[in-house]
């Protein structure tokens, strides 16, 4: 993509770091790739070690008002261990919390390569001020976040005010420190798949590490479709400035089988590079159990009850 | 910590995934070591007594044996078709014909792994195209022309239709039992009968097609399946019995078939070759846009007579679209037909092969210049890898002829103009592709191609519903839609005329 052509006049973006034709995104077409991907027929070993992965990305996930560092202490040995009787289940990825819980979740993850991931910047609608969000954001890294999952501004963006948007995600970034950035871009409030291109675009022109589909807070979460977009978008920027972005799809993946079709989605679209924790994660408060009770029957050809998988 | 230790040393993920065979079990099929003919409502040894193997494309090995029907053979059919015609079939009531139709569709469906599987062990291609198209629209063109056939009236007002007679229906061997639908339906829902010959190398899914006849109990005679070679085809051409032919394959054949026609009254359709370009504008949705080139050219190994293999690419998008093109064919799991993880499968025939082979040789030294993905080929049977021509000149042998193979030829336009004028310059004219998110241009573009199917943002879409078929060189009459019952048909519109 040596020649990307100008940018449609109207639309505000920096042209440093250069990011690639905003172009558009046909639905029709895109909705129909990810179903013909998503009927991959994934077996055995292949499904196995996409099982295995799909611990190793996860975001385990609880955002409630009821949050307690009780409840965050019982997800902390969850997400270190996975399954005690297993020893061969890998920890997760991470633990996303809301803010008041970084401590508590801090404190019980020490030692293990869990981090400790925190929403911040008004999360779930993003509809505050500006400093109030950065304040936020610089108060969760003082804590010891190791990442940051932020929202856009999708008033502003969807009144057009791009580059507001964008400075908010550069001050954002600035205020992360060495704590990895994940956009979220809400997708279910963005409309259009164009607009999801867009916004993709612009998080990533703006610093982000990861972009992120949803805040897991409307019904209209994760899709496959919807996350292509974002895909195509980071292969995009990829081949333009050969920098690479992150992806996490979150809400609505509760069965190991939507786990594995995501991640045959991202194996097709971006290879093989991008299946590790630094640049795919997968958020999902539920999802756990079900890939835990499909690794326990790929190994031992039998499902077993619910009951001996630990409710946390 | 040990424990811990241990789960953090992890190493990295592999490098690769590669996914487990995932083949469809083929045992759903049981073949008969030999096939006879089916006419008049029977199977029967042919009179001639030759018989020739078919194939499995995948692994070169024989599936079983068919019959070579000579003349004797096709005359009977005739007669039997011929019998049927004027014995029952042309007198029994519109709803009553429509009821058969809706049975065949039916078990059509209910069979509808077993056709899958044997389609694609006999003509090569992927299991999830012949899982997910060549049989849904198998079964969606009979139930279509079902509904036609108590309508006639209807959708011909004041023309009386009336039915021809016996159909000769000579089909490719690219889609056997899609072709068979969309000669058969038609053909019975306006009340004629019909001789039908499937292609040599895939003759099985035609004579499978048989017992779903036998289970509709569609009266003896109406459809009869004679097996064969060119020679077969030839016959039936020249029968004296046969009311039209419909002949679908290539455009040198078709040809000949026009000359043998020529002053016999018989009435012909041809649905021929074609050299389709696919228009792609630098406004297009650029991700989707590769889908539809690979989807255009790739899908059944490039056997597809509308196949989009001339690539047209606005030139100040060329780079990225060429880029994105490589990039998605490295991830095309080319392999066993019946893996359903398998995008491009087998080429249908050694002789297939050795057209595309030579065709693509003479590219290379033409001065195109090739890619090819890495690609693992299985070490028996007929394959070829994806191939990606750029730098081709509308001059060229690989942008002129049709290689019928999963062959793209790349070329490059600065203006609309200029896009119509190479899209159209080639003898055929089958169907046409433009991609642009400009919906006015899509407008008048697809006016002035000349194309008989132009698809706007996608490509290789078929629908029972819609009318198929070509102009200049690609041939006449229409398939599909209102406009495929009436090659069927006889009018006698005199009283309207006022004649």
């Amino acid at each position: 993509m040596a020649k990307a052509p100008a940018l449609p006049t109207g639309f505000e973006l920096p042209l440093e770091p250069r990011i690639p034709r905003i172009g558009s995104v046909d639905q029709v077409a895109v909705e129909e790739r990810a179903a013909t991907l998503a009927r991959r027929s994934i077996k055995r070993e292949a499904k196995l070690f996409a099982l295995d992965l799909a611990v190793r990305i996860m975001d385990l996930t609880t955002l409630e008002g009821q949050d307690t560092p009780g409840k965050i202490a019982a997800l902390a040995s969850k997400a270190i261990r996975p399954d005690p009787s297993d020893p061969g289940i890998p920890s997760v990825a991470a633990l996303c919390v809301y803010p008041n819980l970084v401590p508590a979740a801090l404190e019980k993850v020490k030692g293990s390569s869990v981090k400790v991931a925190s929403v911040a910047t008004a999360f779930p609608s993003g509809q505050s001020p500006t400093h109030i969000k950065v304040a936020e954001v610089r108060d969760v890294v003082e804590m010891g976040a190791d990442e940051v999952d932020m929202v856009i501004d999708r008033g502003a963006f969807l009144s057009g005010r791009y580059a507001k948007v964008y400075d908010e995600i550069v001050q954002v970034k600035e205020a992360s420190g060495k704590a990895h950035l994940k956009v979220i871009l809400e997708v279910g409030e963005l409309g259009t798949y164009d607009n999801v291109r867009r916004a993709s675009l612009l998080a990533m022109a703006a610093g982000a590490d990861f972009i992120k589909t949803s805040t897991g807070k409307l019904p209209a979460a994760a899709t496959l479709p919807v996350t292509l977009v974002m895909l195509e978008a980071i292969r995009d920027v990829y081949q333009e400035t050969g920098r690479k972005v992150g992806m996490k799809p979150a809400g609505g993946i509760r069965q190991a089988k939507q786990a594995v079709q995501y991640l045959v989605q991202l194996y097709e679209t971006l290879g093989a590079e991008w299946l590790t924790p630094d640049l795919y994660r997968i958020g999902a408060s539920t999802l756990l159990n079900d890939v835990l009770m499909q690794i326990r029957k790929e190994k031992t050809g039998s499902y077993q009850s619910p009951d001996y998988f630990t409710i946390d | 910590l040990t424990d811990l230790e241990r789960r953090q040393d992890r190493s990295p993920v592999p490098s690769g995934w590669d996914y487990a065979p995932a083949p469809e079990a083929r045992d759903i099929v049981t073949l008969e070591e030999r096939y006879g003919l089916y006419i008049g409502g029977e199977l029967v040894e042919p009179r001639s007594g030759e018989y020739f193997r078919t194939l499995d494309p995948s692994r070169e090995e024989p599936l079983a044996e068919v019959a070579q029907s000579g003349k004797e053979d096709v005359d009977l059919a005739v007669r039997a078709a011929r019998d049927a015609f004027e014995n029952g079939w042309s007198d029994i009531s519109p709803a009553e014909r429509a009821k058969y139709l809706f049975r065949i569709a039916r078990i059509l469906q209910e069979r509808s792994r077993e056709f899958a599987v044997l389609e694609s062990l006999n003509g090569g291609k992927p299991i999830r195209e012949s899982r997910d198209v060549d049989l849904p629209l198998t079964a969606a063109h009979f139930f279509y022309y079902a509904g036609w056939a108590d309508k006639l009236e209807y959708a011909f007002p004041n023309r009386r239709p009336k039915p021809i007679g016996v159909a000769g229906q000579i089909i490719p061997w690219n889609f056997p039992l899609l072709m068979l639908a969309w000669k058969v339906a038609p053909a019975l829902a306006a009340g004629n009968t019909v001789v039908l010959k499937p292609a040599e190398t895939t003759p099985l899914s035609a004579l499978l097609f048989a017992d779903v006849l036998r289970q509709a109990e569609l009266p003896p005679g109406v459809v009869n399946i004679i097996t064969g070679d060119g020679r077969t085809g030839a016959e039936l051409v020249k029968n004296e019995g046969v009311d039209k032919i419909a002949f679908t394959g290539s455009t040198e054949v078709g040809k000949a078939i026009q000359r043998e026609l020529a002053g016999t009254g018989k009435k012909l359709t041809l649905e021929l070759g074609g050299k389709a370009a696919n228009i792609i504008f630098d406004d297009a949705a650029l991700d989707q846009a590769v889908e539809g080139i690979v989807n255009g050219i790739y899908f059944n190994q490039g056997h597809v007579c509308c196949a989009g293999s001339r690539l047209l690419v606005q030139e100040s998008i060329y780079e990225p679209v060429i880029e994105k093109l490589k990039q998605r064919l490295r991830t095309l799991r080319v392999g066993d037909p019946l893996d359903k993880n398998t995008d491009v499968g087998a080429i249908n025939s050694r002789e297939q092969l050795d057209k595309i082979k030579e065709l693509v040789a003479s590219g290379e030294e033409e001065g195109a210049e090739i890619y090819q993905p890495p690609c693992r080929l299985p070490e028996k049977g007929y394959w070829f890898v994806p191939t990606v021509f750029t730098n081709v000149a509308q001059s060229y042998r690989v942008a002129q002829e049709e290689i019928f193979g999963p062959v793209l030829s790349v070329l490059t336009f600065r203006t609309p103009d200029e896009a119509v004028e190479k899209a159209n310059n080639t003898p055929y004219g089958l169907s046409a592709g433009v991609w642009t998110e400009k919906g006015s241009r899509i407008l008048s573009i697809a006016q002035r191609l000349r194309a008989g199917v132009i698809w706007a943002n996608t490509y290789n879409r078929f629908d029972p519903t819609s009318p198929f078929g070509g102009y200049k060189e690609s041939g006449f009459g229409r398939e599909g839609g209102l406009h495929g019952l009436e090659p069927y048909l006889d009018f006698d519109d005199s009283e309207t005329r006022g004649e």
